[in-house]
């Protein structure tokens, strides 16, 4: 057992859904049951591999890679197919294995418009093996791919099976993203070459190992600092840091519900998760150099999301503006380069993916049963649907940072770090960017508070004062109760994810920390 | 001039020695031809099958010759005094101006069988045409580079002005023989001047000598500059693209497709040929013009294309942006460093092979639509998911292949020329990068215009009755649609084959 994980693991965990998928294609239109337990199966088998691999991980030595596999791939230019797990990426990959099969559960009786169980199925999968593969992939250019993959069947999602705005939403989600990756091309190719004049003899690499050991020594400054850039944007729409978050909230509003929740909790930390894998280890002066700036825009995201959150009518779009916020929670702990600011960025990254996919749930079973999400006419749902309401505010409570809740944990260390950046880094910029982030907390309760008092308290608008609303189906219960169990859980151990992060992000930012 | 001339060919004048094996892909050619004329004289009309066979087959038999020659161990076998080269990067080529040939085939079947065209004579023209880019892929020498142009260009004329009873085809046609009659002289007086100054016509011959004295005079760089010009026209590269849309938009629209893969293709081997064997003394002049030229037709490409609402439209203003990204690598040339040379070369290589397979399938499945819609318009694909939903799938694959997203095999190829740009490591080709970059953007733009269109608007006219798409149709998509998927994922075996086709022509 030990044995087939330490070499296939990752690779069945990444490939097991496109395996589903296959039999997916094969299954005839109108067994739409069938399909659907194709899908469950599939999901789960994913999750049971990752459980697997968690339980066969060895959390002493979290800072080297784990499951590792190298074979050949493209070898005309070096490109191979190096897959591995560390601490970094673990809570990652087990938060998206522990996502899809609630997706699909969820999805069991909420199938979005146009109904078509089987297509909407095969790209929930795809779209599995993009993220998966993300988090696994160890040479850069097999992130590329799976980074590109991502976007195709949330493309689809978004655009067949959203809301009524869809065509622009999907269009421009897909383009803003693509306008970052194709400045990530010139950057991976840079760092290839550059790193074969440096080291390498001559021959270029594409493995994350060996780029972040050589850490760009040797480059000019200002070189560096533009491939950082290169790699910026990328990773920033990706996020999405401001100013390139404008297609986030579309984005949100107009996609299906799994797709929201997907969306929140996985594919907005591709973006943070290329920062902390990619961008800053490669280039470690350089990010010394772009820490204030990814700083000053994470603040700036944090305020302006919150004031977006505040002018908001749509909840769904509410929640979406709140992403904006919290990200930037993320980014800030990022951004001061020290191993304290990082692990909280992934705390804060698995803790928003919880929290947020949460609130999405709810706001599409809200769109369900009201068929609208505008905050002015709803109200009462604590009358029309106590069970509901009260989760939804237990998920506000936890998104806007109770002590005790996984959301806390996220964004207080986050600004603890600011207060001392890493070493080269101006104290008195991050220590005011510390303040406006608490600050940002602030605006975060009220906004959050706001929407809960709109939605749940008070009595429900004379438009839906006589209909009957039901409260959660069997369905909801299954999907939800792990978020909830987990939120609750990390909030009160919250050392299950710094423990394992700890080791790996104090080896990826060795070339900055100086040990 | 002539006698003297004449008096050296006499001087040194001895039989040549054939080699047939070499020569064989031609002569198979040229025997298709052949039959295709009589067998059209002697059956009675209405003999639909027969002909696009024969033209299929006779490709298709002319591949084997091409592959027993690539396993053969000879590398490189030289004809006629080194004027007709066989290499691997020939042998490639010539594979794949026979693949596309034979999709061409499979996509006119039905299209010239009930558009009650003349069918013996197109299919002549077709292959005809054919033998001209094979005889391109092997022609070392400026006039056998020139004959084979001609041989390739003029059938080409012919089938592009097809549709003689629609004005649109009359001015697409006219359009296309007039700019490529005027190309070709420009070209021809550039070849004359650099025959003038080396004396020579063989490109090894030439490429010597521009490495020494003549290399420095004027004249060569206005030779140099004028052939270039010549095959920058047959790419339809900016600002010499202004025949593209309309002829691609009036011809029929399998030839449309020959046109844009087929023929740009050519234009490409001609271009890499002159430019690796012969003008590699003058690098310093190739590499400005092809960055302007570059950058000039992907931009302009790009953003016209934007505008389109017709479908082929589009694809003609794709397919000039699309030559604007095989052309990048150019911009980068650089005669010292050989790393960089073979990098261009090999992905440039890699870049015309996945093209032509992207953009022939494009145009399948948009022959497989207007069969129903009987129209261009971008309108009528709204919806296409819902009633064609396997058409619907094969297009996105397309596209998203054009637009260079992975796994498709178009990404693989579309990241070596980046990969073949940077590795030149100057400012400008860092620069070119960035441009390629933007335009790999707004490229995307309108690919998803169109992808939506399929799956995201309503049919037109709420008409969701499935189409029936003929035998030969299917084959071509499901040829090119396989091989786009396989090849992203596992680009290995298709990047060895441009590898080893490299090390003949730039190692």
């Amino acid at each position: 057992m030990k044995d087939l994980l330490n070499s296939w693991g990752p690779t069945a965990a990444t490939f097991l859904p496109l395996v589903g998928m296959l039999v997916l294609l094969a299954i005839p239109k109108t067994e739409e049951t069938l399909a659907k337990v194709v899908a469950l199966v599939t999901t789960t088998s994913v999750f049971v591999v990752v459980v697997a691999m968690l339980f066969e991980f060895d959390y002493d030595s979290t800072g080297t890679m784990q499951f590792a596999l190298d074979k050949s791939w493209i070898e005309a230019i070096n490109a191979r197919y190096t897959i591995g797990i560390d601490g970094m990426s673990l809570p990652l990959i087990v938060l998206t294995a522990f996502v899809m099969p609630f997706v699909v559960i969820y999805s069991w009786d909420h199938f979005p418009e146009p109904k078509n169980p089987k297509v909407f199925l095969t790209l929930l999968l795809i779209l599995e093996t993009g993220m998966v593969g993300c988090f696994v992939a160890q040479d850069l250019l097999l992130f590329f791919v799976f980074f590109e993959v991502v976007l195709l069947p949330m493309f689809f999602l978004i655009g067949v099976f959203g809301g009524d705005d869809r065509k622009y939403a999907s269009f421009k989600f897909f383009l803003y993203t693509v306008f970052g990756s194709a400045f990530m091309i010139v950057s991976i190719l840079a760092v290839y070459f550059l790193y074969a004049q440096n080291v390498g003899d001559g021959t270029g690499t594409f493995s994350l190992a060996a780029l972040s050991a050589w850490g760009g020594e040797g480059l000019a400054k200002n070189t560096g600092i533009l491939i950082f850039g290169g790699f910026f944007l990328a990773f920033g729409v990706k996020v999405p840091m401001f100013p390139f978050h404008t297609w986030l909230p579309d984005a949100h509003t107009q996609a299906p519900t799994q797709g929201s929740v997907i969306l929140a909790a996985v594919l907005l930390k591709l973006g943070t998760y290329g920062f902390i894998r990619i961008a800053i280890p490669l280039l470690p002066e350089a990010a010394k150099w772009w820490a204030p700036i990814i700083g000053l825009l994470a603040v700036i995201g944090i305020i302006y999301g919150a004031l977006g959150c505040l002018a908001q009518t749509d909840m769904k779009r509410l929640i979406a503006f709140s992403s904006v916020a919290h990200m930037g929670y993320v980014m800030l702990g990022i951004a001061t380069l020290t191993p304290l600011g990082i692990n909280a960025a992934i705390f804060g990254m698995v803790a928003h993916g919880l929290i947020t996919g949460m609130l999405f749930f709810i706001a599409g079973s809200v769109k369900d049963r009201f068929h609208t999400l505008d905050m002015s006419r709803l109200g009462g749902l604590l009358l029309k649907a106590p069970h509901m309401g009260w989760l939804l505010g237990f998920s506000v409570m936890a998104s806007l940072g109770l002590p005790g809740l996984a959301g806390f944990w996220g964004e207080f260390p986050a600004l603890l770090a600011a207060y001392s950046p890493a070493e080269g880094l101006s104290e008195p910029v991050f220590r005011t960017f510390m303040v406006i982030g608490a600050i940002g907390t602030i605006f975060a309760a009220g906004y959050l508070l706001w929407m809960l008092q709109r939605v749940a308290f008070g009595r429900p608008t004379e438009e839906f004062e006589d209909e009957h609303i039901h409260d959660m189906h069997l369905t909801d219960y299954i999907a939800w109760a792990p978020f909830i169990v987990m939120i609750v859980v990390l909030g009160v151990y919250p050392q299950l994810i710094f423990k394992i992060t700890d080791g790996a992000v104090v080896q990826s930012l060795a070339a900055i920390t100086g040990n | 001039m002539p006698a003297s001339l004449l008096a050296v060919t006499t001087e040194t004048y001895s039989t040549p020695v054939l080699d047939w094996h070499a020569l064989a892909p031609l002569v198979i050619l040229m025997v298709t031809l052949g039959l295709a004329i009589i067998v059209d004289s002697i059956s009675a009309r209405r003999t639909s099958t027969v002909l696009p066979n024969l033209a299929g087959l006779g490709m298709l038999a002319a591949l084997i010759p091409v592959l027993t020659l690539a396993i053969s161990d000879d590398r490189s076998r030289e004809l006629f005094g080194g004027s007709f080269v066989v290499d691997r990067f020939s042998l490639l080529m010539s594979a794949l101006f026979l693949v596309a040939g034979y999709v061409t085939v499979l996509l006119s079947t039905n299209y010239i069988a009930e558009g009650d065209y003349h069918e013996g004579e197109y299919y002549f023209l077709l292959v005809a045409s054919v033998a001209g880019m094979v005889f391109m892929a092997s022609a070392r020498d400026l006039i056998s580079i020139f004959v084979a142009l001609e041989l390739l260009s003029i059938p080409a004329y012919l089938l592009a002005s097809w549709r003689k009873r629609t004005q649109t085809g009359i001015e697409g046609g006219m359009k296309y023989y007039l700019m490529g009659v005027f190309a070709s002289a420009i070209m021809l007086y550039g070849m004359s001047l650099i025959f003038g100054g080396t004396g020579h016509t063989r490109l090894v011959d030439v490429g010597e000598a521009l490495h020494g004295s003549f290399g420095s005079e004027p004249i060569a760089v206005i030779g140099i500059v004028l052939t270039l010009v010549g095959f920058a026209f047959k790419v339809s590269a900016v600002p010499f693209h202004n025949w593209a849309p309309d002829t691609y938009e009036g011809a029929p629209t399998p030839i449309t497709a020959f046109l844009s893969v087929a023929s740009k293709a050519a234009g490409f081997v001609a271009l890499i040929q002159l430019i690796f064997v012969g003008f590699l003394g003058r690098d310093d002049v190739v590499r400005p013009m092809m960055f302007i030229l570059a950058a000039l037709t992907m931009f302009v490409g790009n953003v016209i294309a934007l505008r389109q609402t017709n479908v082929v439209r589009l694809f003609a203003y794709s397919s000039v942006a699309q030559a604007g990204f095989i052309l990048a690598p150019l911009a980068v040339v650089a005669a010292d460093d050989p790393a960089v040379l073979s990098g261009i070369v090999e992905s440039m290589t890699l870049y015309l092979v996945a093209y032509a397979l992207m953009n022939l399938g494009a145009f399948a499945v948009i022959i497989a639509v207007s069969r129903r819609t009987g129209t261009g318009e971008m309108d009528s694909w709204g919806g296409l998911f819902s009633w064609a939903p396997a058409l619907a799938v094969t297009m996105a694959i397309f596209l998203f292949s054009l637009g260079g997203i992975p796994p498709m095999l178009g990404w693989n190829a579309k990241f070596r020329l980046f990969d073949a740009v940077v590795s030149a490591g100057t400012a400008s080709a860092y620069t070119m990068a960035v441009i390629m970059a933007i335009n790999t953007v707004i490229s995307m733009a309108y690919y998803l215009t169109l992808v939506r269109r399929m799956f995201v608007d309503d049919a037109p006219d709420g008409d969701h009755t499935p189409i029936k798409v003929p035998v030969p149709l299917v084959a071509a998509m499901a040829i090119t649609a396989t091989v786009v998927v396989v090849a992203g994922v596992i680009p290995g075996p298709l990047s060895d084959l441009a590898q080893s086709a490299t090390l003949a022509i730039a190692g």
